[in-house]
């Protein structure tokens, strides 16, 4: 009963897997085709030493940690927040979780255009009435104007589930060391925060994952540019291979995008694995 | 037992609770909003909240120039028909998961979650070549397969810790009595299951709604989603708000509502279980 799932996945894991670490040792041009040559490592050899691999590099983990940091510190604020009581509470945490639901394309174009455009965006307004310059913020700082579309995206994933581990927690514990004269901080430190250790990992891991492979908020704002200046390694890698044809190069940087993957890959697997046994 | 929350201190919280949460929201209320401006309103300053005229030509527009409803149907095609074949595949793997636990069950889940892990453009290139010699590039079939294979893994797993918790008892009562193992699924684990499988369902439909790697890359223009048809208001297009806040409107509301109705369910699935 279970085969057909099975037999599907690991026919869809290896095959392209395959085709991808094949081609990468190929000098393969969709421009050039019946020219492909067994190159050996040269594919990694360029990829590895081109410039904007480091580039690359460097931006997908600037985005992944700066959406990371983001989500974390204000989900936990959130979920606090949230976990009060209050009016209307259903309301507020609906309001809370939509932008998850906001396609990526949506949410990237109505920022870069209606909120962040230096003309006639609403920040620009808003600065024009405070009489302030306006900012241009996919000139002056595109790959933090990205983080911060990326991070209003996911916030609600954290908050999310932080919130719901929060739930979890033992209201008389932490009644109990009220009464022994825990101050409320101490109570965050040494309780809530305690709890929420394993929640935080699980949301670390598994954004990281989605965030690894971030492309259509790039694509639809700045096209990996100025420059380089917002091109991780996805992008890079639909560069090569689908706007430059050079399937062998491109291939290279999936390789190197899988391994990548794979060591984050490896910690997610354990802590869900070890739940599996709880 | 829980304590009577002072009410000075529960309104301090609601204030801040409110102030927080129409903040995370304002960027779709302003969208929706602008959807209903004329261009010149769109872009007025000082803008306008509430008081302007409210007009559909935004809409009129986005309805004439483009064709919104092929790509709300492509949407909807795929999100569904992913989901469907995948739950096809995935319910009598989960059966067997749950309630014919062999040796190696535990490490198949493992292995299924981690072809997750895969970074999709580590495959772009083979599977877009695949499909350009089988045709499949620019096909709603070929986005369902695609779909449906990169959102399996979640499927099985959620079924599995849906299923994991109804007791196994009842299916063997039911085998007693002679059911065989097709109607022993159908007729007696499937309805029990129904809350689960239904869950399950609208999460992936959300998942394979927004999803904006495969359909950017695989489709041009007959079997573009929506996520693609907002893709090409990217210039200059873009620039016209009430347009792009019209479309973006009616590219998100169906989704939105629906996420919205399955929020409970969401935590569980994309945490795979770890958290509940």
């Amino acid at each position: 009963m279970i085969s057909p799932a099975v037999a599907l996945l690991l026919c869809w894991m290896l095959v392209p897997l395959g085709l991808t670490l094949y081609f990468s040792f190929l000098r393969y041009n969709l421009l050039m085709p019946g020219m492909e040559q067994w190159t050996g490592w040269t594919n990694y050899y360029f990829f590895l030493t081109d410039p904007s691999f480091w580039d690359a590099i460097r931006n997908t983990l600037t985005l992944v940690i700066g959406v990371l940091i983001i989500t974390i510190i204000g989900g936990v604020l959130l979920a606090l927040l949230l976990d009060q009581e209050m009016w209307g509470r259903n309301i507020v945490r609906l309001l809370v979780i939509a932008p998850f639901f906001v396609m990526p394309t949506v949410s990237a174009l109505v920022w870069k255009n209606m909120f962040m455009n230096p003309v006639n965006g609403l920040f620009a307004q808003l600065s024009g009435l405070l009489g302030l310059e306006p900012f241009d913020f996919f000139a002056h700082a595109p790959l933090s104007s990205i983080i911060a579309i990326v991070s209003w995206q996911w916030l609600p994933f954290a908050t999310l589930i932080l919130l719901t581990a929060l739930q979890s927690l033992d209201r008389e514990q932490l009644e109990a060391s009220e009464m022994d004269g825990a101050g409320s901080i101490n109570r965050l430190l040494f309780i809530v925060l305690p709890h929420l250790a394993r929640a935080i990992t699980v949301v670390i891991l598994i954004q990281t994952i989605f965030l690894l492979s971030i492309f259509a908020e790039i694509l639809v704002t700045t096209n990996g540019g100025p420059g380089t200046a917002t091109t991780n390694l996805t992008f890079l890698v639909y560069a090569q291979s689908l706007l430059q044809f050079d399937v062998g190069g491109g291939s290279a940087g999936g390789v190197i995008a899988i391994v990548l993957a794979n060591i984050v890959a490896i910690f997610l697997m354990r802590m869900i694995g070890r739940n599996l046994d709880a | 037992m829980a304590r009577a929350v002072p009410a000075r201190r529960k309104m301090l919280t609601t204030i801040l609770g409110w102030g927080v949460g129409l903040t995370i929201f304002f960027p779709i209320l302003w969208t929706f909003l602008t959807g209903f401006k004329t261009e010149a309103e769109a872009i007025a300053s000082p803008p306008s909240f509430l008081l302007f005229d409210w007009t559909l030509s935004a809409y009129d527009a986005v309805n004439q120039r483009t064709d919104y409803l092929k790509h709300f149907w492509n949407s909807v095609v795929i999100s569904f028909g992913s989901t469907g074949l995948g739950l096809l595949i995935a319910v009598p793997a989960a059966w067997a998961m749950a309630f014919v636990p062999a040796k190696r069950t535990k490490d198949i889940l493992m292995w299924m979650l981690s072809t997750k892990m895969l970074p999709p453009v580590g495959v772009l290139i083979p599977i877009y070549l695949i499909f350009r010699d089988a045709g499949l590039l620019d096909t709603r079939l070929g986005l369902v397969i695609v779909l449906t294979l990169i959102n399996l893994p979640i499927i099985v797993w959620m079924l599995f810790t849906y299923f994991r918790e109804i007791p196994v008892d009842i299916l063997e009562a039911a085998r007693m009595d002679g059911a065989e193992l097709r109607s022993e699924i159908l007729f007696v684990l499937v309805p029990m299951a129904v809350p689960g499988i239904a869950s399950t369902l609208l999460l992936n439909v959300i998942l394979a709604w927004n999803e904006a790697f495969w359909t950017l890359n695989l489709t041009a223009a007959k079997a573009a989603p929506l996520t693609a048809f907002i893709a090409s208001f990217s210039s200059p297009e873009g620039l016209f708000y009430a347009k792009l806040s019209a479309a973006s409107t009616m590219a998100i509301a169906p989704i939105l509502i629906v996420g919205w109705f399955s929020q409970k369910q969401l935590v569980r699935g994309l945490t795979f279980g770890a958290v509940k």
